[in-house]
């Protein structure tokens, strides 16, 4: 059975349907590329599945559960993790902390014993400096483990985002765009990063314009318009597919 | 990095053990009684403004149901002091968690509005009462007794306060640089980022909501105890904002800027009496002039200046 089942999912905000009646599976340890020109409604299904939006109609199982309408941080818990288009930085934060709110669950969140400094917790929290040092060392952002958000470069919060994700060491992660912005030496440092992650078991599932680094990592490719199923398959068939050849990647695919 | 956070402690221990024997008079040792009461509760109230980035503008209305606990509860019904003070406590936070919940759906202007409305309706409940508080004229508040001794004269009260004063600092540092502190400055940087990685975003704003209101309602029983009286300008809208003023002219999301906030705001107006008369207005040119060179607020501003960090 796949790990993520999705089912004649729809949403509608007031007239507009942006995602109409989509339906696809996910098998675990592959990665998922959704594409799309803008406005498919490719981050909107991501804001579906990961529960920022409730669906309007429609089924969402992961591993056999309904997730459908439960709330992001429930989603958190069984191990979904996700990354934005447009950057969600905690900037009043330094980078490593940052990282280190990504293992939040993973942590023992009692508020009084953290006023008192309970022995022990002072220990776990060296260690999970530890752990963010190496996630951010991962990404590719060693040298900013004590740089402020705010101070670092647009690529740099990409990736800080990227190592955020990675920290609550999730089963299935969703990328908006994670190449969105980047110049071409970033982008081929991402799409490496990408196939690390997915080399160590985390399924991926991929939204992205860079048509390159989404031929080049996808085991399978959905393609959506206004809200829409075209087409869905490998990078092959979705290459040869004359619906999508005509629509989207045009004379140079 | 963060290690020299706790440095700032010592200081404020290190001052806090030296100041009585340093004041010129019992009018000096009043006044840094006050300071250190304020510091408390805009601590508290610097946790959920300034690091969660939630606003209440009804904050001396727990202030006021501390300090009529205690007033009440010995007076008419023969309590303990101590017991009168847990129980106004614990009623503060029982009633902070009930309406937290429905005003933390609420953002922004409409959050500030309904904690706005939340501490009149307690000022006027305290005001209307007569025959259990005394209504406008206020009622005086019968002495706290420690382990048989009685807390009267303003040396043992400033030891008292004092000890709370570091307690409460301490306690907000750890905070602050734990998994809780995280979320809660994490919410305020992204709620959307925050809820993803698996923070319950209404959950945590309840619970600081909860806890500074809670160090409010003890720390107005402790000014009750202290003045020997209480009225209902305890919990008057216009202490509220005063408190507001006391975090944001201190510094937004720092404890040092709490304690400087705290102890410039309660000193303020007795510098200025000199002005007679044109004392509000001027304190009014200082607040807006601090806001307009110092948006950030006094601390954060001073120590970015210097290259310190927090």
């Amino acid at each position: 059975m796949s790990m993520l089942q999705v089912k004649d999912l729809s949403i509608q905000f007031g007239g507009v349907k942006a995602v109409q009646n989509v339906s696809f599976n996910i098998d675990a340890g592959i990665v998922y590329s959704v594409i799309g020109p803008n406005g498919a409604g490719k981050t909107t299904l991501f804001n579906l599945i990961t529960g920022v939006y409730k669906p309007t109609s429609g089924e969402i199982t992961l591993d056999g559960e309904a997730i459908h309408g439960k709330s992001p941080n429930e989603l958190a818990v069984r191990g979904v993790a996700r990354t934005f288009q447009n950057l969600q930085i905690c900037m009043n934060m330094s980078a490593i902390e940052n990282v280190m709110v990504g293992a939040h669950l993973r942590l023992d969140r009692n508020l009084i014993k953290a006023a008192l400094r309970f022995p022990g917790l002072k220990k776990r929290d060296r260690e999970l400096r530890a752990e963010a040092t190496q996630l951010m060392d991962f990404v590719g952002l060693g040298q900013y483990v004590e740089t402020r958000a705010d101070a670092m470069s647009y690529g740099a919060l990409k990736r800080l985002e990227i190592a955020r994700a990675l920290a609550m060491k999730p089963r299935l992660i969703f990328l908006d765009e994670p190449a969105a912005g980047l110049n071409p030496k970033e982008t081929i440092e991402v799409d490496h990063l990408v196939r690390k992650i997915a080399d160590s078991g985390v399924t991926v599932v991929l939204v992205e314009h860079d048509m390159k680094m989404v031929m080049n990592l996808s085991d399978r490719i959905l393609v959506l318009d206004y809200g829409k199923k075209l087409a869905e398959g490998t990078g092959e068939e979705i290459r040869k597919n004359p619906d999508v050849i005509a629509a989207y990647l045009g004379a140079h695919a | 990095m963060k290690k020299n956070v706790y440095f700032g402690l010592y200081l404020v221990i290190a001052l806090l053990a030296v100041l009585p024997f340093v004041v010129p008079n019992s009018f000096y040792l009043d006044l840094v009684i006050r300071m250190a009461i304020n510091a408390v509760i805009v601590l508290g109230l610097n946790l959920l403004i300034g690091f969660a980035g939630q606003i209440s503008l009804g904050h001396a209305g727990f202030l006021g149901i501390g300090a009529y606990a205690s007033a009440v509860l010995p007076t008419h019904f023969g309590w303990h002091p101590l017991v009168a003070m847990g129980a106004g406590a614990a009623a503060t936070g029982l009633l902070a968690a009930l309406v937290a919940r429905p005003i933390f759906k609420l953002k922004g202007h409409y959050l500030a509005m309904a904690t706005l409305g939340l501490g009149i309706i307690i000022s006027i409940a305290l005001r209307n009462e007569a025959q259990w508080t005394g209504g406008p004229d206020g009622m005086p508040v019968p002495t706290m007794g420690l382990f048989g001794f009685d807390l009267s004269s303003d040396k043992q009260w400033y030891w008292v306060v004092a000890l709370l004063l570091s307690i409460s600092v301490w306690a907000s540092l750890n905070l602050i640089d734990s998994p809780f502190g995280r979320a809660l400055r994490a919410l305020h940087g992204s709620e959307v980022a925050s809820q993803v990685v698996g923070v319950d975003v209404v959950r945590y704003k309840v619970a600081i909501f909860v806890l500074s209101a809670v160090f409010a309602s003890l720390m107005g029983s402790v000014t009750a105890h202290y003045v020997g009286f209480v009225s209902p300008n305890f919990a008057d809208f216009f202490h509220s904002i005063e408190l507001v003023t006391m975090v944001v002219i201190g510094g937004m999301a720092s404890v040092y800027g709490s304690l400087v906030g705290a102890v410039l705001l309660t000193a303020l107006p007795q510098a200025l009496a000199t002005f007679e008369g044109w004392e509000t207005v001027v304190f009014g040119a200082i607040l807006m002039g601090s806001m307009i060179f110092l948006p950030k607020g006094l601390v954060p501003t001073l120590a970015s200046k210097f290259g310190k960090g927090e």
